[in-house]
């Protein structure tokens, strides 16, 4: 009977880790270490996001006044440094882009990225922002380590420069950018930090949340411990 | 006042009678260990997916269009909206936990036995219908993983021959799994197989209340009326429908005893649910799977099509046998064979405690092949992988025809007549 | 319910304990169900203020704006209209506004922040109808004034603040909703302001 749940127990184990190695990536990303409590971070990340790439991805399903509201802006403040078309502060983070058309321009349509951080991991986004290369057999010149033949342009460029790769895949860092290595990793992790907030914009709220209603549970559970064993003296 | 009222009631419907029959005066073997909590636990857990699940469709918009949209009007636009979804997500995988580990007990301890057949027929049916259940619920969320799980399960019943096509096509309603299909299993989902679910576990109760509760010893508590001597009998009283026709014995009336016991144990189960929910809702991608956060998109495949993991034992069944409709089958004899179980044992002893040891390593070696088929089940199928999922099969299987066997004349210890301390 | 050998107090003590706790947790857990029933950010986001341009409104014309599902009735009213108001009075169940039908900003002689714009919900205090503006032949309804709203329903009377008059079925005046004016020609429907008293 021991030996069954020693077994078991044993199995469990090496099931759960060959979980985890089976749920392991494929390339290797380099760790974002956002802070989704960081609300400066964030607010850099949403600039960014609104500045670059608003204009092919969209948010359809944040809202302007929530995405406010958590990252501390106030509505005033938000309407005048983050909403540059006209929409009400209660409509989604969208944009105006055909999607047909988007199709033709970049192969497929950029997709919405609301939930991109739960799709792909933050780190993905970290690593993926910071892995373009030149590559003039691709259309906009570009290709990246880690999504083979993206149809996306560098559209931060400017910012991080330019860095190439040698016949052997080995990748030498981007030079001639506007921002050295240090603040263009900076930026990116804000954006990474904002859409992973985006992803889940209740993350905070859950976690506080479960503190609490954990610290009650044990509180009951350690009552209700001493509620059984005390009717259980009838039996022993 | 309460008890005038409770009389007037009573004189109507007989609440204080069921109570004591079934709660207050209900003999339990006074033994039960902590596998016995499983039981109260799935209860809870059918209970928080009904309610969590009647609030969902508040919010929920069964289309293919507004489907994707609506989840994630709810984790971000309903008040508390997130809160509900996860424990709905969570509650279903918890629900499988619980239910595994409500049928190990049953198999170490015989409790599928003469005379608890059909206790463990009703058992094995809920099983079914919450597999049917949760399949039905994973396409809801429309999202890209739900698509093509869904796409691959229909498909299984494409392998019938003859008909196989005409009932996939039947199935979908549509030539792809469209807004038809989720229209379907939202309703089935929601309404047809919650009340059969609710029926069945009724009825399980039902016969657990007329054999009675097996324990971790394989032993009666109910003897023959007249063979036990009063003060050897359970000083407790108990309902007149057990002691007219049973001596009792070595048990302990339901309540309090085991609904305190049972308190602490969903103590115990909340502390470890709501650590996930509220910590890691995805389960590291096994209970809501990464790519279900992209829409459903019937020209992408997601890289890795796998069933959610408690699918998986049965999946690999279809993924080892080359011959999809031999895989088919495969995997409904994988289940078949558990309704069968009572008769596959011979044997008259229940528990694994006085069984013999070939028993305890045919249970071990059929515990490890579950996992191992389900460990395989959600990983993407390779060549190394299908050889191990079929020693896996045949040890799943094995375990069945080895029980037969042996079981009729199994060498076993002696059952003690009574629980001792 | 006493199948128990033994009921000391400590057992008592512990049993109520665990069940205060345990009732605590179930009205814990009742919270997100009550109130996943509160308005979402979209039906808050669909009922957020209107922004209303009154610049282009001729006098004695009405234009009918949308807010939370309701029509809300913008009047640029004449100079002549707001001076016979007064005129009015005794003929009107709540000439004064005593009833809580207006924002208090709104607790005039006019029931408006500016004599000139009425802002009214187009909704009749009786079933809910909508009334209907007639701009000169509301001598018809009631003689001697050129102007009104007359509910098709039932025949209720409103003048041109939204009272109602005596011997009609609704009750109340028309509902001013909260309003204020973010410039001069620009009314948001559905956020008063306290600055908004002092130009009245």
């Amino acid at each position: 009977m021991k030996n069954l749940i020693k077994v078991l127990t044993f199995g469990i184990m090496a099931f759960l880790s060959t979980l985890a190695l089976a749920a392991g990536p494929s390339i290797s990303l380099d760790k974002a270490n956002n802070d989704l409590t960081d609300k400066e971070s964030l607010k850099n990340g949403f600039k960014t996001y609104i500045n670059y790439c608003l204009g092919c991805h969209q948010l359809q399903y944040q809202r302007y006044n929530r995405t406010f509201t958590d990252l501390g802006i106030e509505e005033a403040d938000g309407i005048e440094n983050y909403m540059y078309t006209g929409e009400k502060p209660g409509d989604h983070i969208t944009n105006t882009m055909p999607e047909k058309q988007a199709a033709a321009w970049f192969g497929t349509a950029p997709p919405d990225l609301t939930l991109e951080a739960r799709l792909r991991s933050p780190d993905w986004i970290y690593t993926y922002m910071r892995s373009f290369y030149m590559d003039s057999k691709r259309p906009f010149g570009v290709n990246n380590t880690v999504f083979k033949d993206v149809g996306m342009p560098h559209v931060l460029q400017d910012l991080q420069g330019v860095s190439s790769i040698d016949e052997h895949g080995n990748v030498t860092p981007a030079m001639g950018g506007s921002l050295t290595t240090e603040e263009y990793d900076i930026l990116i992790r804000d954006l990474t930090n904002f859409l992973e907030y985006v992803g889940e914009p209740s993350k905070l709220e859950r976690e506080s949340m479960g503190v609490k209603v954990l610290i009650f549970l044990f509180v009951f559970f350690i009552l209700a411990y001493f509620l059984k064993r005390e009717y259980w003296k009838d039996i022993h | 006042m309460l008890t005038n009222f409770m009389a007037w009631i009573d004189e109507r419907l007989p609440v204080t009678e069921a109570w004591n029959k079934h709660v207050a005066q209900y003999p339990a073997p006074k033994n039960f260990n902590f596998w016995y909590l499983f039981g109260s636990l799935a209860m809870l857990v059918l209970v928080n997916q009904i309610i969590t699940g009647i609030w969902l469709t508040m919010s929920y918009e069964p289309s293919g269009d507004g489907a994707f949209a609506s989840i994630e009007y709810i984790m971000r636009d309903v008040d508390y909206g997130w809160l509900l979804r996860y424990m709905h997500s969570t509650g279903a995988s918890a629900f499988f936990v619980v239910v595994y580990l409500h049928m190990v007990r049953g198999l170490m301890y015989g409790s599928y036995q003469k005379p608890r057949e059909l206790l463990w027929i009703f058992g094995m049916l809920i099983f079914l219908v919450l597999m049917a259940e949760a399949f039905m619920g994973y396409l809801l969320p429309w999202g890209n993983m739900s698509y093509w799980g869904a796409q691959v399960i229909i498909s299984l019943f494409g392998t019938i021959p003859i008909i196989g096509d005409d009932l996939t096509l039947w199935i979908r309603g549509d030539y792809v799994i469209s807004g038809a299909t989720l229209n379907r299993f939202f309703a089935l989902h929601v309404i047809a197989l919650p009340l059969v679910l609710v029926i069945l576990v009724f009825l399980h109760i039902l016969a657990l209340h007329e054999v009675g509760s097996n324990n971790p010893e394989g032993t009666e508590i109910k003897k023959k009326k007249g063979t036990v001597p009063v003060e050897e009998q359970s000083k407790f009283t108990f309902h007149k429908q057990y002691t007219e026709k049973y001596d009792i014995v070595d048990a302990i009336p339901f309540h309090p005893y085991y609904s305190v016991k049972d308190i602490l144990g969903v103590a115990g189960f909340l502390i470890i649910f709501c650590w996930v929910m509220f910590f890691a809702p995805d389960g590291g991608g096994y209970f809501i799977e990464a790519p279900n956060f992209e829409p459903a998109n019937s020209l992408k495949t997601p890289e890795h099509i796998v069933p959610v993991w408690y699918f998986g034992p049965f999946f690999t069944f279809v993924r080892i046998v080359p011959d999809p409709l031999f895989g088919t089958m495969a995997m409904f004899g994988a289940i078949i064979v558990l309704f069968l179980l009572p008769w596959f044992d011979r044997g008259v002893v229940k528990s694994v405690r006085y069984r013999s040891k070939w028993h305890l390593i045919n249970l071990i070696q059929f515990s490890i092949c579950f996992i191992v088929l389900g460990v395989l089940g959600t990983m993407p199928a390779t060549p190394l992988a299908n050889n191990i999922g079929t020693i896996a099969a045949f040890g799943y299987f094995g375990f069945f025809v080895a029980l037969w066997v042996y079981s009729k004349n199994e060498k076993c210890k002696p059952v003690p007549e009574r629980i001792s301390n | 319910m006493s199948n128990v050998p033994v009921n000391n107090g400590r057992r008592r003590f512990l049993t109520a304990a665990t069940a205060v706790v345990g009732g605590a947790g179930v009205v814990g857990v009742a919270v997100p169900f009550i109130g996943s029933w509160n308005p979402s950010a979209r039906a808050k986001a669909a009922g957020a203020p209107v922004e209303v341009n009154v610049g282009k409104i001729e006098p004695g014309q009405l234009i009918r704006a949308e807010w939370r599902g309701k029509p809300v009735y913008v009047v640029r009213r004449t100079e002549q209209t707001v001076t016979d108001l007064a005129k009015l009075d005794d003929q009107l169940r709540d000439p004064n506004s005593e009833k809580a039908q207006q924002p208090s900003y709104a607790t005039n002689a006019y029931r408006s922040i500016k004599p000139e714009f009425l802002v009214a919900l187009g909704v009749c205090t009786h079933l809910g109808c909508a009334p209907t503006h007639h701009a000169d032949d509301f001598d018809q309804f009631v003689e001697g004034t050129p102007n009104g709203f007359f509910c098709p329903c039932h025949g209720s009377k409103f003048d041109m603040a939204g009272r109602v008059f005596q011997g009609v079925p609704a009750p109340l005046n028309l509902m001013v909703p909260e309003h204020s004016f973010i410039s001069d020609d620009t009314i948001l429907i559905g956020v008063g302001s306290d600055a908004s008293k002092g130009e009245a």
